[in-house]
């Protein structure tokens, strides 16, 4: 057997390892970065017409029926059924002003329309990109990988309020008191929750699971909400989105907001 | 006896206090009894042999809580009976067992125990009374 020079044990070597980190260079650089990482067929989305809840404006069809069904409190309710106090108010659906739901799209007087005078139904986004369930220690919120629903666990809440904090849409609640006494009347196929929870819209996860609509759909009689299927192109929410111009909340921040306001 | 006038009372003290128990069980008619949880009167059958759901109720419930919530997985398999149950404390376990003051609370108290599973979920038929 020839032997090597010292010279060429080293070239040969030395081309070795070339040779065995071009491989690793090679697959970080063949790499795309922008391939799709999500591949859910489902996109669940609230697609929002506030001129058709504009025609009745005392109707609170869609928060009675959601917060019946899901024993939301209420403490100290007014005639309208509406809660009085504020400091310890629990809301998973609620109405505002254009004005509160869209600060940022102050002075714009055209692309809104006639959207400035109407009410505007505000729940939980359910965002792509929830920063909620980026601060949440315990993992008790998160993004359902299969349908895009930012859901809740009560039992491993333990009330630090950062998902609150990090919500720009105000969606979530803290149980500063036992609901429990303040429940109309207690839906018995539903928990009620505990002092020190936070709680927030669920996209009515649970009668999901049963085929059937959320609540707050279920219940507008103006059709004003639609509840869809986003990657469904036949579903009435994609069809809806595809030819009218809608406004989602704070979309500078990159949440990536799932529930969509039609303009008029 | 050196202070024999102070050690044989203190003595006789000592005894009856240390007696108490012993007197207190047999004055309010004899040892504690084991409990004898409420059975439902039209259901014979559990989703588990009785003996497996005495000993394994308390994972069975946590496993059911982390499949429903975390997992959307709702349905149960017996493997004893090889029946099919949806997961759920209030629809499934409360619809049989309706009376939790007889038969969860029975068990559980003479056990010392509180599960914090009703601090949220309901009890039917104590809502409705």
């Amino acid at each position: 057997m020839r032997r090597l020079s010292r010279r060429q044990f080293l070239s040969i070597g030395g081309l070795v390892v070339v040779g065995a980190s071009a491989s690793q260079v090679m697959s970080a650089l063949a790499r795309d970065e922008k391939a799709p990482v999500a591949t859910a067929t489902i996109r669940y989305a609230m697609v929002i017409d506030p001129a058709k809840c504009a025609q009745d404006p005392t109707c609170r069809d869609c928060i009675d029926a959601c917060h019946k069904i899901h024993n939301v409190p209420l403490f100290a309710p007014n005639a309208q059924g509406e809660e009085t106090d504020k400091a310890h108010e629990i809301k998973w659906i609620w109405k505002a002003t254009f004005e509160e739901a869209f600060d940022e799209q102050e002075g714009d007087n055209y692309a809104t329309g006639g959207m400035k005078e109407q009410p505007m139904m505000l729940l939980c986004n359910h965002c792509d990109n929830p920063p909620c369930v980026r601060v949440c220690p315990t993992q008790a919120t998160w993004k359902r990988a299969s349908d895009g629903i930012v859901m809740m666990d009560f039992h491993r809440c333990i009330g630090c309020r950062f998902c609150m904090s990090g919500c720009p849409y105000g969606s979530r609640s803290f149980n500063f008191r036992d609901p429990r006494p303040f429940v109309q009347e207690i839906n018995t196929s539903f928990p009620t929750r505990t002092k020190g929870v936070v709680e927030k819209c669920n996209f009515c996860e649970e009668r999901l699971a049963q085929g059937q609509p959320p609540a707050c759909v279920e219940a507008c009689r103006q059709k004003a909400l639609v509840f869809g299927n986003l990657e469904d192109p036949n579903s009435e929410a994609h069809k809806i989105l595809a030819e009218r111009l809608a406004l989602r909340r704070k979309e500078h921040l990159g949440t990536r907001p799932q529930a969509y306001y039609i303009t008029s | 006896m050196y202070d024999g006038k102070y050690i044989v009372p203190g003595l006789l003290i000592f005894l009856a206090v240390f007696f108490i128990p012993t007197a207190y069980t047999y004055a309010t008619g004899g040892p504690s009894q084991p409990p004898k949880p409420a059975l439902p009167a039209n259901e014979t059958q559990c989703v588990e042999s009785k003996d497996w759901m005495r000993d394994n109720h308390m994972q069975l419930l946590v496993q059911w809580r982390e499949d429903v919530v975390r997992n959307n997985d709702r349905t149960y398999t017996s493997f004893t009976y090889n029946k099919q149950y949806k997961k759920s404390l209030t629809n499934t376990c409360l619809k049989c067992h309706d009376n939790k003051q007889d038969f969860c609370d029975s068990c559980h108290t003479y056990a010392g125990v509180s599960p914090n599973c009703w601090d949220c979920h309901n009890v039917p038929k104590e809502v409705s009374s």
